[in-house]
């Protein structure tokens, strides 16, 4: 995958008050001091390699290391760096579909085992090979993955069965965490669920159930000076007013995952310059998901219309000021080379336009061809405040703009999934595409009709066909073809309409330092580079 | 409880302990059917629920789900299994104290539930010592003072207690902690976020425990006041009250010596209900607070399909409901001699 500077991406660190905070690379990191973060979710166990919520991610995270990870000190730029490998990240050999890493000799786990090419590839095997009955979540970002080798202990290989622009970015995925071999030979693939022994920059310290997770520092840790804190504290705090007030009381210094503008208006407003926030385009966003097995929606004039009727430029503005949504894009992570411009999607793309009224005009045409002038249906949402029920909203006012009468029904996150993957009895329905490293030939499979985190119950084999060739596409001018020939085909058919990108804010104490925003809530969490300056 | 003698115990005013023990084995016998209505009404209404613990688990977050990885934790967490064995394999734990291990942790019900039981009934014991302390002479006064501005005063207090939420006042309570110490202090304060066992540190603790207790004593003392000033109205104008009267009496012992007792007995019931209610009831506050207890684990459970986990918490709370009522019922003879258990 060709790793690139995200043009659009925002990073935005703004001085709370004022203005602008100096850059924290000009200060030299003081060591000590705890760092305590709230965390919105309870983690379901310690093991990455089956989880997939970031309540694993946010408070494990720091005992753990990476082969490679996004570069913690320039993570908007979605640049894999060595974490347990030697110097840069090797370039693919033997056609693109080798790749050969030398691994540091000089690291050793928690409990005093040194980390061997031999305990990656222990790794790495129960990812992309898991036995029988071994739960692995990300098995199916590896298919294209041929042979895992480790022939000395400071070397280790992995080989595609073919060059795939997806490989890398899903090798640094932030949950690829390397356990050690002797620890599953001697307890078995489920010990990692219960049990903590990493070689990340904090050791395991305790864990409260339901209360927080505590890390302390690693004296043995292998990028030498690191970690700055004495240790750190994720404390787990659901509501994300009690979160917000943590923050305002110095209960905690931090939250990674987000907050919406009022709350980061908020603690600006108390707090002034005690305050930094950062800000950035997130990798996830809404989709409009249109169930083509339900009348009118198997007509595509009518998904086509609900697409038309969106102006989402303006919602882009102000829906931006409420909720945590912001950016206009396509199916691509927008700003990544592979994405359209905005140009291009004002020009290309039906739904797009800046002509609203225009759009608007074809829309009712369509409804009226289709026969469905006063289409009235429900709108199948989850019932979170944010985005979910702000986009929902949303949406109901722009259709309501062409005679379309919508209901939002918003229900529990249970009820919500079932309605998708079991009854399948919605009309149209809000979800998202929430992914980590920035890897959009990875992230658009959701599109795929066949993808089982599909819920529109489409069909469409030429989807599959451009999406097998992309991702076999080494060249990358090859995969941006491609790359618009899936979304016009996407959105051609008006499969699912795209709402709009989420958009991160992280407001944290000033005293932090070292930790930069990344386009994903799961990235850049090892907290290595962290101090603080209290 | 039986005296030395096997004669009469504690319930020296006319309770038979042969009755009395009768009496408890009859109430305990009682509690089983309860008990297993309420084990099969939470399991039948929980599998009614769309969705499963590992949908939540796998697919909550957006990302990819592999089917296989459902299936594999479906079968792992024994959700293939059929209803009639998952019911048995709920009930028969339940019988012998194995009570499973949570479904989204893994980790023993035992221990997570053990984990809050602490700080859920801290608050309760604190919050009912805090009602009682405001309740019993506020009632008191309220009664006695009958339609003086005392009373309305006291009226007043209760009827606001009872209209306000206690998650509400909870708010309000840290946004008033927070504003006024960035006041006063320059620097926002909140209280603490996190549990601290009082044996770690006492005034940590405290500062969790007190504000939550207040937010939720109120509410509670409101309801207690108005029930002991309309019990204790109630008994004023009985027969016996007025003789003690017309027998010169004080009018201090006259309240606390022949009408306070008779008259609280509603006032006990209420208490003894609320606490039980707040062991397992305080689901709003506890999130407001963040206080890591039973309510919250309560609403973790359900939002994450965590049947194992949520039906053993149910089961706790009407434990805590049976085990409460039979106290009071015991504690009633205490309060009223012409009480008998058979």
């Amino acid at each position: 995958m060709k790793q690139f500077t995200s043009k659009l991406a925002v990073a935005a660190v703004v001085g709370a008050a004022m203005g602008f905070a100096s850059p924290a690379m000009a200060q030299t990191p003081k060591s000590g001091g705890t760092l305590n973060i709230v965390v919105p979710s309870n983690p379901p166990s310690y093991d990455a390699h089956r989880e997939t919520t970031f309540g694993v991610i946010h408070p494990l995270s720091p005992m753990y290391s990476l082969l490679i990870r996004v570069d913690p000190e320039d993570p908007q730029s979605s640049k894999f760096v060595c974490d347990l490998c030697v110097g840069d990240v090797p370039e693919a050999t033997d056609g693109g579909t080798k790749y050969t890493f030398k691994i540091r000799s000089d690291v050793k786990f928690h409990d005093g085992t040194p980390l061997t090419a031999v305990d990656i590839k222990a790794s790495f095997d129960k990812i992309v090979f898991p036995g029988e009955g071994v739960p692995s979540s990300r098995k199916a970002f590896f298919t294209m993955v041929d042979k895992i080798e480790a022939p000395d202990a400071t070397t280790f290989v992995i080989s595609t069965k073919y060059p795939a622009g997806a490989f890398l970015p899903a090798l640094g995925m932030p949950f690829n965490w390397i356990y050690s071999k002797k620890d599953l030979d001697t307890h078995g693939m489920d010990w990692h669920t219960k049990n903590v022994n990493g070689s990340g920059p904090f050791k395991f310290a305790e864990h409260v159930a339901g209360s927080h997770i505590a890390g302390v520092k690693y004296d043995g840790y292998h990028h030498k000076g690191q970690p700055y804190l004495d240790g750190y504290k994720a404390i787990i705090a659901p509501k994300m007013a009690l979160r917000l007030q943590a923050i305002m009381g110095d209960r905690a210094a931090i939250e990674f995952r987000g907050f919406p503008p009022a709350a980061r208006d908020d603690l600006v407003k108390n707090l002034g310059d005690k305050i930094t926030v950062q800000e950035s385009n997130w990798n996830c966003g809404n989709i409009i998901v249109y169930n083509h097995i339900k009348k009118p929606f198997d007509d595509p004039r009518v998904r086509r219309a609900l697409n038309l009727a969106v102006d989402r430029w303006s919602g882009s503005k102000y829906l931006s000021k409420i909720a945590i949504v912001k950016t206009v894009g396509g199916v691509v992570f927008p700003g990544h080379p592979l994405a359209r411009t905005e140009a291009e999607l004002k020009a290309e793309v039906e739904g797009y336009a800046e002509d609203i009224g225009k759009s608007r005009a074809l829309a009712k045409k369509l409804l009226k061809e289709a026969g469905h002038e006063n289409l009235t249906f429900d709108l199948h949402n989850r019932a979170v405040d944010q985005p979910y029920k702000f986009v929902g909203t949303w949406l109901i006012d722009q259709w309501r703009q062409i005679g379309i009468k919508a209901t939002q029904q918003a229900v529990p996150t249970a009820l919500w999934y079932s309605k998708y993957r079991k009854t399948k009895d919605y009309d149209v329905g809000v979800d998202a595409n929430c992914q980590s490293v920035v890897n959009p030939i990875a992230d658009i499979s959701k599109y795929l009709c066949e993808a089982t985190n599909n819920y529109n119950n489409c069909s469409n084999p030429k989807l599959n066909d451009l999406y097998q060739t992309m991702n076999r596409a080494g060249d990358f001018a090859k995969q941006k073809t491609l790359m618009t020939a899936f979304e016009d085909e996407v959105y051609g058919q008006a499969h699912v309409g795209n709402g709009l990108w989420w958009y991160k804010i992280n407001p944290h104490r000033s005293y932090v330092k070292g930790w930069k925003i990344a386009p994903s809530h799961y990235l850049n969490q090892q907290l290595d580079n962290v101090w603080l300056d209290k | 409880m039986p005296s030395a003698a096997g004669g009469r115990g504690i319930f020296e005013d006319g309770v038979d302990d042969a009755q009395m023990s009768k009496y408890l084995v009859k109430r305990l016998l009682l509690a089983i059917p309860t008990l297993l209505g309420a084990a099969i009404l939470v399991f039948g209404l929980l599998r009614a629920v769309p969705g499963d613990v590992c949908e939540m688990r796998l697919a909550g977050t957006g990302m990819y789900v592999d089917e296989d990885q459902l299936a594999l934790c479906r079968e792992k967490l024994g959700l293939n299994d059929s209803y009639p064995v998952q019911f048995w394999d709920f009930i028969s734990g339940y019988a012998t104290w194995d009570l499973g291990e949570s479904m989204w942790t893994g980790q023993p019900v035992t221990h997570e539930i053990g984990l809050r039981f602490q700080l859920s009934l801290e608050i309760a014991v604190v919050a009912t010592v805090f009602a009682v302390i405001i309740a019993l002479p506020l009632g008191i006064i309220s009664a006695v003072k009958q339609n003086t501005w005392l009373d309305y005063v006291v009226r007043m207090f209760a009827v606001a207690g009872i209209a306000m939420p206690s998650f509400w006042l909870g708010i309000l309570i840290i946004l008033g902690l927070l504003i006024s110490t960035s006041h006063f202090l320059g620097t926002p304060w909140m209280p603490p976020i996190e549990y601290t066992s009082p044996f770690d540190d006492f005034g940590e603790n405290f500062a969790q425990i007190i504000f939550p207790a207040l937010a939720t004593g109120y509410r509670y003392s409101a309801v207690a006041t108005r029930m002991t000033r309309s019990a204790l109205l109630e008994v004023l104008r009985e027969d016996y009250v007025r003789t003690a009267r017309a027998k010169g009496l004080y009018e201090s012992t006259v309240i606390n010596h022949h009408a306070l007792k008779n008259a609280l007995l509603p006032v006990v019931t209420i208490i003894a209900l609320e606490f039980a209610f707040l062991m397992g009831g305080l689901v709003v506050t506890e999130q407001v607070f963040n206080l890591n207890g039973l309510g919250k684990l309560f609403v973790e459970s359900v939002l994450n399909n965590d049947y194992i986990m949520t039906q053993n918490l149910v089961m706790l709370v009407v434990l805590i409901f049976v085990i409460t009522n039979l106290a009071v019922d015991l504690f009633y003879a205490w309060l009223d001699p012409r009480i008998r258990y058979s």
